[in-house]
């Protein structure tokens, strides 16, 4: 409760205190904004945690080796991304359901286990140590982003594009033969998803001293799942919402820190089995609002 | 080389275990389930814990962990999929769920040191830890130049024979037609007077039980037990193997989980250990994308 308290009656020195904690919670915000395009473009891809290494290592090798300015660095991380997010999605989108899912978490894993372990670049196991880290600097493009780009893809969702996207979310072939062009609009969601996810992993980096190996396994795709689900994803304040209270409730419920995984575990299947609907995307309206999904199931 | 081969068919079938396990759940309930992985380390330290901590021998107390991991599939079931089914919820939401229950899973044992909540189960938090020595006699046979453990060769002639007994069970039972019918057509099946769901509860208590018994051997055999054996020892391997065979697939997995063995050791002499940890990924990534039946082409209708 004195989290709370703090929060408004000592507004400053509740920043000062918890800058990390706050940080954490922006990087997060703008992974759950990373795996809202997808969902909302009806897919469940896994591989946010391997863009967000590739955004990582990127913008810290290029301050470790080349003299440009860390935007710079930055900025390439994300592309870099983006494109690999382009290529890999070619062969893999092809896939849907679990097999889409499953793909994408063997790109995540053969990545991390098959090429940053083994590209001496990346200081292979042991990780880098990260010359531009500036924690406390750090936060504030972190804070400035998250509105930012929630303001941008909120609209995105509300042009053409998104449109198509939720038409192929509820139904892909009704989508098609209204002469969607669904593999195209999937891909767009897709690299749309990688850029993001690429550009938390570059700003991450600015938080931390180190960059490691294993933080970008598909524990943390999973994590970054979670936000998603539990914050429901019909428009792209519901990951982000998910994103923050999952980040800031270890610190809230202090006693229960040390069981943070099994409090997450129970809070995912409750709001799975509580709200999930009868349709066949991954994700509906009524995933926010369970009172929609009491109507009779459908035959199929 | 000839020993390189045999540690390739031993290891592989301890992925065979897993997988079938992992498959058999996919090709009944069309659901994966992720907690399986899991199960799998509870196998492992149940077992542990009954021999170490509670003095028990090694045989009764890998029967009641393999007990106590079938009833953790029942829990599966009743808690994340059966909730999920009475709703006609997308076989992805069951996905999620079960990814709760490995989470709580996962993190119950890595919590547990002596003198916390769990500690009857688990008293090294995160560490991993072995059998105390000699709690199965290991002798260790020389056959031409080839060294053989007897508990790895126990662990090949138990998976070898209890995946016979399943093909059979599967075959040639009413229990396994009625399985098969369900994997085929629900809505058939139920009409024909099968009772759908004890199905897919036997079908989670099976799966679960073999998962944990893939786990206590592992275990034995490779002397490494911590919370994370599941999560980062089998549960992508075993997507591997059975995406290597074809979902749903249970002869696919049988050989899917020898095939990655070979594959594996081969990687580790070829290139060495990092290679091998990534080969299952790249195997698994260009199966999917050049032929998503699987290696074996399971045909999609008759995956069982």
């Amino acid at each position: 409760m004195d989290f709370f308290i703090q929060l408004f009656t000592d507004p400053v020195g509740f920043y000062n205190q918890h800058e990390l904690l706050i940080a954490q919670i922006g990087i997060n915000a703008i992974l759950a904004i990373s795996i809202f395009v997808t969902f909302y473009s009806g897919q469940l891809t896994l591989a946010n945690a391997g863009f967000m290494a590739i955004g990582a290592y990127t913008t810290v090798i290029m301050s470790l080796y080349l003299p440009t300015p860390l935007p710079v660095d930055m900025l390439v991380g994300a592309l870099l991304a983006a494109a690999i997010g382009f290529l890999v999605g070619l062969p893999v989108l092809r896939l849907r359901g679990v097999f889409l899912a499953i793909a994408t978490i063997g790109f995540v894993e053969a990545l991390r286990l098959g090429v940053i372990l083994n590209v001496p670049i990346t200081g292979e196991g042991q990780g880098l140590k990260n010359p531009s880290a500036d924690p406390l600097g750090g936060i504030l493009p972190i804070l400035i982003s998250v509105p930012i780009l929630t303001y941008l893809v909120w609209r995105l969702t509300h042009t053409r594009l998104g449109q198509a996207w939720a038409a192929i979310r509820e139904d892909e072939l009704a989508a098609s033969s209204n002469g969607i062009n669904v593999p195209a609009y999937k891909m767009v969601a897709f690299v749309i998803s990688a850029l993001v996810a690429g550009y938390a992993g570059a700003l991450e980096t600015h938080i931390n001293f180190f960059v490691d190996p294993t933080e970008y396994s598909v524990t943390r795709t999973i994590q970054i799942l979670t936000f998603a689900v539990v914050g429901g994803t019909t428009n792209v304040i519901g990951p982000i919402v998910g994103a923050v209270f999952l980040t800031a409730l270890p610190e809230i419920v202090r006693q229960f820190a040390a069981y943070r995984d099994v409090v997450n575990g129970i809070i995912l299947i409750l709001v799975i089995t509580l709200t999930s609907s009868d349709r066949l995307a991954v994700c509906t309206p009524s995933m926010t609002c369970p009172w929609k999904s009491r109507k009779a199931p459908s035959s199929a | 080389m000839t020993q390189q081969v045999l540690n390739a068919i031993f290891i592989g079938s301890i992925y065979a275990l897993f997988a079938v396990g992992y498959t058999l759940v996919f090709g009944v309930l069309d659901v994966l389930n992720l907690a399986h992985s899991a199960v799998f380390m509870l196998g492992a330290v149940v077992t542990y814990s009954l021999v170490a901590l509670h003095g028990m021998p090694f045989l009764p107390a890998a029967v009641i962990a393999i007990l106590v991991c079938g009833l953790l599939g029942l829990l599966i079931e009743f808690v994340a999929l059966r909730p999920l089914r009475r709703r006609n919820a997308p076989p992805i939401s069951a996905l999620i769920s079960t990814i709760g229950l490995a989470l709580i899973f996962v993190a119950i044992v890595e919590q547990a040191t002596s003198g916390s909540l769990f500690s009857w189960l688990w008293q090294d938090g995160a560490n991993s830890v072995r059998f105390p020595t000699g709690t199965v006699p290991n002798p260790t046979y020389h056959v031409g130049g080839l060294t053989i453990e007897g508990t790895k060769l126990g662990i090949l002639i138990i998976s070898v024979v209890l995946m016979l007994v399943l093909g059979y069970v599967m075959r040639f039972t009413q229990v396994g037609r009625a399985l098969r019918a369900v994997a085929e057509n629900r809505r058939a099946a139920t009409l024909l007077g099968i009772n759908v769901d004890r199905i897919f509860a036997s079908t989670l208590f099976v799966s679960s039980a073999l998962g944990g018994l893939a786990g206590l051997l592992f275990g034995l055999a490779l002397s490494d037990i911590s919370p994370y054996i599941g999560r980062d020892q089998v549960e992508l391997k075993g997507l591997a193997v059975i995406v290597l065979g074809g979902m749903g697939s249970i002869p696919g997995a049988v050989l899917g989980g020898y095939l990655l063995g070979l594959i594996e050791v081969f990687a580790f002499v070829r290139f060495g250990s990092n290679v091998e940890a990534g080969v299952a990924f790249a195997a698994l990534f260009l199966v999917l994308v050049l032929r998503p039946q699987g290696l074996f082409g399971a045909r999609l209708r008759e995956r069982l």
